[in-house]
């Protein structure tokens, strides 16, 4: 848990609104795991005034450098893509919760809804180096939203398409496509509609999942209660759990969808 | 962010010690309720025992779920939020999270908030029996469940009854942390002083809301929310101003501290100490940066006491 300036090695718009920005953050690298986030400084002044929490997408720890994915949503993130290389943006983290490992026989899976690649392709990285195989379902509205297709392929992994339009793949929504053959210990992120629905298939199939949430968040530490989801309470109907540090990744069961 | 001086936390010919209605702070630098969660969430980042004192988040009687999501809208310089005092109730705060702040040397306020006159009463009473527990900061910005939802802190009257029940309650100081949401804020610290409360905390948030004209819908699940961060700051500044000038109690000045200056701003305006909260989000080490740079300000400026700035703008 580190707050440090960290130096922009590269920007690249991977496709209109979409950027993924390397940073050279040795110490954040070294101790990074799938399923973190940092809490980035996008600007310099007080508007915007907080931070932006973004999965990180990609590591290389030799270089010290972490990557992140993000799609423009609002002044935040426009202002971090508007920043170029050498440049620097102020990071607090890495944050959070990371996945949990497959351990065993237990064949990984990963489903990703359009930008939810984000924190999934670092674990899919870490799956590579560990030369572990997964089957990676991928769903977008349109197959040039399906990101990283040629990357994740030459990690070792088989990307199974969805689009919602047709253009590649199955025709409808990612979780339907692994509907149809579900199985494995599944690894999930992307919008909530889509997690609702995966948590679901993961119950009525006894699989066991991991599902990474996104919420407004405020600290990112824990303190300020802003960014809850609610969870399963023992006993007692549903709670309010924090994102930033009791996830943002949660057992598939424990998230309560309303 | 620049790493804390040690050179001026060392410095021994500067006097920063305060004194908050019987709390003996080493220094006047305190975290706002609510900001600061109750302390080990930012252990990682700061030593604790270099703040002046720490402000836990609101306590209850009994444990409070909170409001639902989104809880928090990020607006032009500032912050509204709509947490609704989720906490898990007085007694698991005794139990559980109070012990994890006994290790440090810093005095513990806590917040209280009540939804009837009574509560107010149990709550100081409960505190005054527990190990560790400095002094209780009444949270005034609540509504009174059994007289119409009207907020405590929006009459003056009212005020002052729960200032009253409170030190009925406990022996330990009582700091009221006022509402600006009123028509005379002096009024309410009239009353307040006159109840017997050993100090003033201001200000609470600001009540405000922002819509999303995409949805067409308010941002914040519970509609309206509190505002905080630099954009409250002038408001801030100027509750303090008046207060002081009229009610001779000890102040901890808050609303959109981000900056040593800013602090200073408060002090020299009345505040005997100030609250970082916000800022807390943004730099998780702005309490010590805020620190550091009233120390480094003394130092150039010649100041040997903190007390020699306090309401020094008046003059």
């Amino acid at each position: 848990m580190l707050i440090t300036d960290a130096e922009i090695i590269q920007q690249d718009e991977i496709l209109p609104g979409y950027y993924r920005v390397t940073l050279s953050a040795f110490l954040a690298a070294i101790a990074a795991k799938p399923g973190q986030f940092l809490h980035v400084r996008c600007g310099s002044t007080l508007d915007p005034l907080l931070r932006r929490p973004l999965s990180i997408h990609a590591v290389n720890r030799e270089r010290g450098e972490i990557s992140l994915f993000y799609r423009i949503v609002g002044r935040g993130t426009a202002l971090l893509a508007g920043k170029r290389k050498g440049e620097k943006v102020n990071l607090l983290g890495p944050l959070g919760s990371g996945f949990t490992m497959p351990v065993g026989v237990s064949a990984a899976v990963v489903v990703a809804g359009g930008i939810g690649i984000a924190p999934l392709y670092f674990l899919l990285q870490e799956l590579s180096a560990l030369k572990t195989c997964a089957d990676v379902f991928l769903g977008a509205s349109t197959s040039k939203q399906l990101f990283f297709t040629q990357e994740i392929e030459a990690l070792g992994h088989r990307i199974f398409s969805a689009t919602d339009d047709g253009s590649v793949g199955y025709h409808g929504t990612v979780v339907d496509l692994f509907e149809q053959n579900p199985a494995g210990r599944v690894y999930g992120c992307g919008p909530a509609g889509m997690l609702k629905r995966l948590s679901q298939v993961i119950k009525q199939n006894e699989l066991c999942g991991e599902l990474s949430l996104e919420e407004r968040m405020g600290c990112g530490v824990g303190a300020c209660l802003s960014c809850v989801c609610k969870t399963v309470n023992e006993g007692n109907g549903a709670r309010y759990s924090r994102v930033c540090v009791d996830g943002p990744v949660f057992p598939a069961g424990e998230v309560v969808w309303e | 962010m620049t790493a804390p001086s040690k050179v001026t936390a060392e410095n021994k010919s500067i006097n920063l010690v305060v004194n908050i209605g019987g709390i003996q702070m080493k220094n006047p630098v305190t975290t706002a309720s609510g900001t600061f969660g109750y302390g080990s969430e930012y252990a990682p980042y700061i030593d604790l025992n270099r703040l002046g004192a720490i402000v836990v988040k609101g306590i209850t009687l009994q444990p409070r779920a909170g409001n639902p999501t989104p809880r928090l809208a990020e607006t032009p310089a500032g912050v509204l939020n709509s947490i609704g005092l989720q906490n898990p109730g007085v007694e698991v705060f005794i139990e559980e999270l109070l012990p994890r702040l006994a290790g440090y040397d810093l005095p513990v306020i806590v917040n209280i908030a009540g939804e009837t006159v009574q509560d107010y009463g149990r709550l100081a009473a409960r505190l005054d029996r527990a190990p560790g527990v400095a002094g209780v900061e009444v949270n005034i910005s609540c509504p009174n469940v059994k007289q119409g939802w009207m907020l405590f802190g929006s009459d003056p009257d009212m005020a002052g009854e729960v200032t009253g029940i409170v030190k009925a309650n406990t022996g330990k100081p009582v700091i009221v942390k006022l509402s600006p949401n009123v028509t005379s804020i002096v009024a309410v610290a009239e009353k307040v002083a006159a109840a017997g409360a050993d100090a003033l905390s201001m200000i609470n948030t600001l009540l405000g809301m922002s819509i999303d004209v995409k949805k067409r819908r308010p941002v914040l699940g519970n509609v309206v929310g509190g505002l905080s961060g630099p954009a409250v700051k002038p408001v801030a500044v100027r509750t303090v101003w008046q207060v002081y000038r009229e009610v001779k109690l000890p102040i901890i000045g808050m609303g959109g501290i981000m900056t040593a200056e800013d602090a200073l701003e408060f002090i020299l305006a009345g505040a005997a100490a100030v609250a970082v909260g916000t800022a807390n989000f943004v730099n998780p080490r702005a309490t010590m940066d805020v620190l550091d740079g009233i120390e480094k300000y003394m130092t150039e400026h010649g100041i040997q006491n903190i007390s020699e700035l306090v309401g020094a703008a008046q003059n």
